[in-house]
């Protein structure tokens, strides 16, 4: 006996507020002994509710058929999860089957300390002493990475790191030895760097422990670093299901076919970016630029007594009119807090920032807003950057209505619907509320709200962090459509090297605050001079089993070396 | 909601009324509630406005052509809530005091709100020593007794002297001080939050102005929580009015029928056997209040998704939402066309696409 969970017919509904809603439709899945299986698939595809069947951790809300078959680490006992009474689901949650959950900063709670919180899961199941518990837990932590786990065990959550976190969520998971473990978008939320450690932490928790992972990810880079086997999900059904070498160089579904080909790579833009240079006029670089940055710096304050915080300490950049600048940076890096101030939103303490001619530090808000009209920027989140009492047509047009271009949103509704056509979108669409449309969809709308006054100046920060890759393969390739048509100087800002090798004509990456490197597509991703950049490009999983696994290698001397 | 089944253009009108559209999404015993409270705020209005119709008699007549009613009179055919001490007919008294407790309603909500919303949003969007100030200020009223205050009220507009406006104002006025800081606080809270909210960021980047920001973007969604505090608050009116009535800073009877001044007049009653003087004013305070708070209440559990009920659905049952932008899920529709671009999905309530 060597499945760890067989999953039979599995149907998920939902009862919502538009009736029922079937989630998971029809699934069979069976995970073996020491496998990770991957469930890759676009929001809503149902794989996070096909896992957390497994755990019986639907809502109120749900009701399921079919069977999930869990059996222990030893074989010994089988339970079927969906007819167990909640009792006998607390017997088999830990014991079984743990899991690990996307964001660790709120799967931990604050007022413990993450070792009671480890040994919190041992006394709940069985007898133990709290002497014992507390050896489990420091050889646990010992065992996911945590170095001096003797000291750590007495520390608080908020005294750990974002991927130090995420060891202990998993630390938390192997406690009881589990034969399974379900990983929902277990690094989603970290960066590209950490996402490289906690990946091979999980390896080993494969190789070491012999534990089964059931991996839910939504980065195919993810999955060819880390799973056996692959099972992909559309609409609530499985498309496909095949081992990671087999889907990867050949897949058989339309589909899947389509989600790999949108998945971007590094090293696509490049050709592209030489193509653009080689089309500028002579002179080109001799014009004014539209941004342009010595020394900027850019403090936080403190609270009362405390020094403020440097989010961005000495940068210098250009962006000339109708250029591309690709920002990349993991979180914290202020990559963002570069664009806020560009766009007038968050003051500049030092240095100089000139936007259009206009000197940012110390400057008036008063002064600035006539400018404003030839800025345009587009949020991180679509769901959340559009007034949600408003129309798309009356969302679209308010800039038009700011600057005086029309009277009222209904006198620029033909203005608006040309953008609407601009971005791809059906005109009937301007009269639907925001969260009547699709998360492309509302990135699409608010593309449109940016160009709506045809701005020298874009920015954009991480325009399709929020989105999934199919939709978001769409987003990019409008984004740069648009940026030919309107040819206007672009900030791009994202945490993914891909995203902005295929967008950007030079690309500058930040570190902690500072410009660690800064060139053409071709300069800083073919040949990396800054040791940063290097271990940036070598953590970034590539859709590849293959080549994933000689860039783990490199990565590996990388730090090694370091 | 298998009506709206076509691609509607806006929600239709019955779906964006406040109360109707909860009354049309609710189910089992939360329907129940808002149903209950629904008809008996129905009732108490219709009574407010057809008391001439209804009464007997005038809340401060004591004799018709047949003479004096007489005192303490048990229920009859002519007097069928019977009569109080003071010699009045007790249904006619408890009819007219609908009329009473209905203007405090309106004008302690009338008052408070329009300051409070104000207050709110300035403070929330703008912030400044101006919001520390009112924030200090507005929390001393808190630990101040509304009680207390309203009986310093009453003396001071009515001056010693009980008219039907000087007690109303007198209630609505002490509820008014109290109110405020409720609105002031929600309002404030909500602006807090909206004012980091992408749109309104988004907005400053056009370059909006603050008053367009304020009041094109931040007020209409800082006012979704104002339907609930408003029925709470005109619960707790109706509740103060009362107290002070039944504390002898009423109205005086001929000024306008009371419930509180009722069942003030009616302590001594109550040991010697006549029942009717207290209860039916009593009754009719807990009618009016428990009608305001269950509408309150359900229309509460009803705007947080968690607390809504809904009907359970068959087992696997319904439809696999159309999650994709593109039906088919892939790029198929080329980068320049809208080719297999939505164009057969519709939308729940919830944003939720899916296929019908």
């Amino acid at each position: 006996m060597s499945t760890v969970v067989d999953i039979r017919n599995l149907g998920v509904s939902f009862s919502t507020d538009a009736g029922a809603v079937k989630a998971v439709d029809d699934v069979s899945l069976s995970v073996d002994r020491g496998e990770v299986l991957a469930i890759v698939g676009e929001s809503g595809s149902g794989k996070t509710v096909t896992a957390k069947t497994i755990l019986g951790l639907l809502p109120e809300t749900a009701t399921a058929r079919g069977a999930v078959v869990l059996s222990n680490r030893e074989g010994t006992r089988e339970s079927n999860i969906v007819s167990l009474s909640k009792q006998q689901l607390r017997a088999v949650r830990g014991t079984d089957v743990a899991m690990v959950f996307q964001e660790p900063s709120t799967a931990l709670n604050p007022v413990y300390k993450v070792g009671w919180q480890i040994m919190e899961g041992l006394r709940a199941h069985g007898e133990i002493s709290k002497k014992e518990a507390r050896a489990q837990a420091i050889e646990i932590l010992g065992r996911v990475g945590i170095p001096d786990p003797e000291v750590r065990v007495d520390h608080y959550p908020h005294q750990f790191s974002g991927g130090q976190k995420q060891r202990i969520v998993i630390a938390m998971a192997l406690v009881l030895n589990p034969g399974l473990i379900v990983a929902d978008e277990p690094t989603t939320a970290l960066d590209v760097t950490v996402q490289a450690e906690i990946l091979d932490l999980l390896r080993r928790v494969r190789d070491e422990f012999g534990t089964a992972i059931v991996l839910i990810t939504h980065n195919m880079g993810v999955v060819a670093d880390l799973a056996d086997r692959v099972a992909v999900m559309y609409q609530g059904k499985i498309v496909e299901q095949a081992d990671v070498a087999t889907l990867f160089a050949a897949p058989k579904d339309d589909y899947t076919k389509a989600l790999l080909a949108a998945v971007p790579y590094v090293g696509h833009g490049t050709v592209h970016a030489a193509e653009r240079a080689a089309e500028r006029p002579a002179g080109w670089a001799e014009q004014a630029p539209a941004v342009e940055a010595r020394g900027l710096e850019i403090e936080y304050p403190g609270r009362f007594g405390r020094a403020g915080f440097r989010a961005v300490d000495g940068v210098d950049l250009t962006i000339r009119p109708g250029e591309v600048l690709g920002l990349v940076g993991e979180s914290g890096s202020g990559k963002t807090t570069i664009g806020r101030a560009i766009a007038g939103l968050t003051k500049v303490t030092g240095g100089s920032l000139q936007v259009l001619g206009h000197e940012m530090l110390g400057g008036r808000e008063r002064d600035f807003r006539p400018l404003r009209s030839r800025i345009g920027f587009v949020f991180q989140d679509p769901a959340s950057s559009f007034n949600p009492l408003l129309t798309i047509a009356e969302c679209v047009a308010e800039p038009l209505v700011i600057h005086g271009r029309a009277a009222d949103a209904a006198d620029a509704r033909q203005r608006v619907d040309e953008l609407l056509e601009a971005v791809q979108l059906p005109r009937a669409y301007g009269d639907r509320f925001p969260h009547e449309l699709s998360g492309g969809q509302r990135q699409r709308a608010s593309l449109a709200r940016a160009i709506a006054l045809e701005p020298e100046l874009l920015i954009a920060d991480e325009p399709t962090s929020a989105l999934d890759v199919s939709v978001q393969a769409r987003v990019l390739e409008l984004f740069a459509e648009l940026q030919r048509g309107f040819g206007f100087a672009s900030l791009f800002i994202s945490h993914d090297l891909a995203v902005v090798d295929l967008l950007a004509d030079r690309i500058a990456v930040l570190y902690r605050g500072e410009l660690v490197e800064e060139g053409t597509g071709a300069e800083v991703l073919g040949a990396p001079r800054d040791p940063y950049t290097q271990r940036l490009l070598a953590s970034l999983p590539v859709p590849d089993p293959i080549a994933q696994a000689e860039r783990r290698e490199e990565l590996r001397r990388l730090r090694e070396a370091s | 909601m298998a009506v709206a089944s076509v691609t509607p253009a806006r929600r239709r009108l019955r779906d964006r009324l406040p109360v109707v559209h909860q009354l049309r999404q609710s189910v089992g015993l939360q329907r129940g509630m808002l149903v209950a409270g629904l008809v008996m705020l129905g009732v108490f209005v219709l009574v407010t406005i057809l008391a001439p119709v209804l009464a007997p008699y005038g809340f401060a007549q004591r004799a018709d052509g047949e003479g004096s009613f007489g005192t303490q009179q048990p229920p009859s055919a002519e007097h069928l809530f019977g009569t109080t001490v003071g010699g009045y007919d007790v249904l006619s008294r408890v009819i007219w005091g609908t009329q009473t407790a209905l203007l405090v309603v309106i004008v302690a909500v009338l008052l408070s709100i329009f300051i409070g919303v104000a207050l709110g949003l300035y403070s929330g969007y703008f912030g400044g020593w101006l919001d520390r100030l009112l924030v200090v200020v507005f929390d001393a009223i808190y630990a101040f007794p509304s009680l207390l205050l309203a009986i310093v009220l009453s003396i001071v507009i009515s001056g010693g002297q009980s008219s039907l406006w000087g007690g109303v104002l007198a209630a609505a006025g002490s509820i008014v001080v109290v109110f405020i800081p409720q609105y002031f606080r929600v309002i404030r809270a909500e602006t807090v939050r909206i004012k980091a909210e992408p749109f309104v960021e988004s907005a400053k980047v056009l370059g909006a102005s603050n008053s367009r920001i304020v009041f094109k973007h931040v007020f209409r969604n800082a006012t979704r929580t104002l339907p609930l505090i408003i029925t709470l608050n005109s619960a707790e009116a109706i509740l103060t009015l009362a107290a002070l009535g039944f504390l002898g800073f009423g109205i005086e009877p001929t000024a306008a029928a009371e419930w509180g001044y009722d069942l003030f007049k009616a302590q001594s009653d109550v040991t010697s056997g006549i029942w009717w003087t207290a209860l039916y004013p009593g009754l009719a305070i807990v009618f009016a209040v428990l009608g305001i708070m269950l509408v309150g209440e359900s229309l509460n559990d009803l705007a947080d998704p968690r607390l809504r009920g809904r009907r359970r659905v068959a087992q696997a049952s319904g439809q696999v939402a159309e999650t994709s932008v593109v039906p088919g899920g892939t790029l198929t529709a080329g980068p320049g066309g809208l080719g297999g671009l939505e164009d057969e999905e519709t939308f729940g309530d919830q944003g939720i696409e899916v296929r019908r």
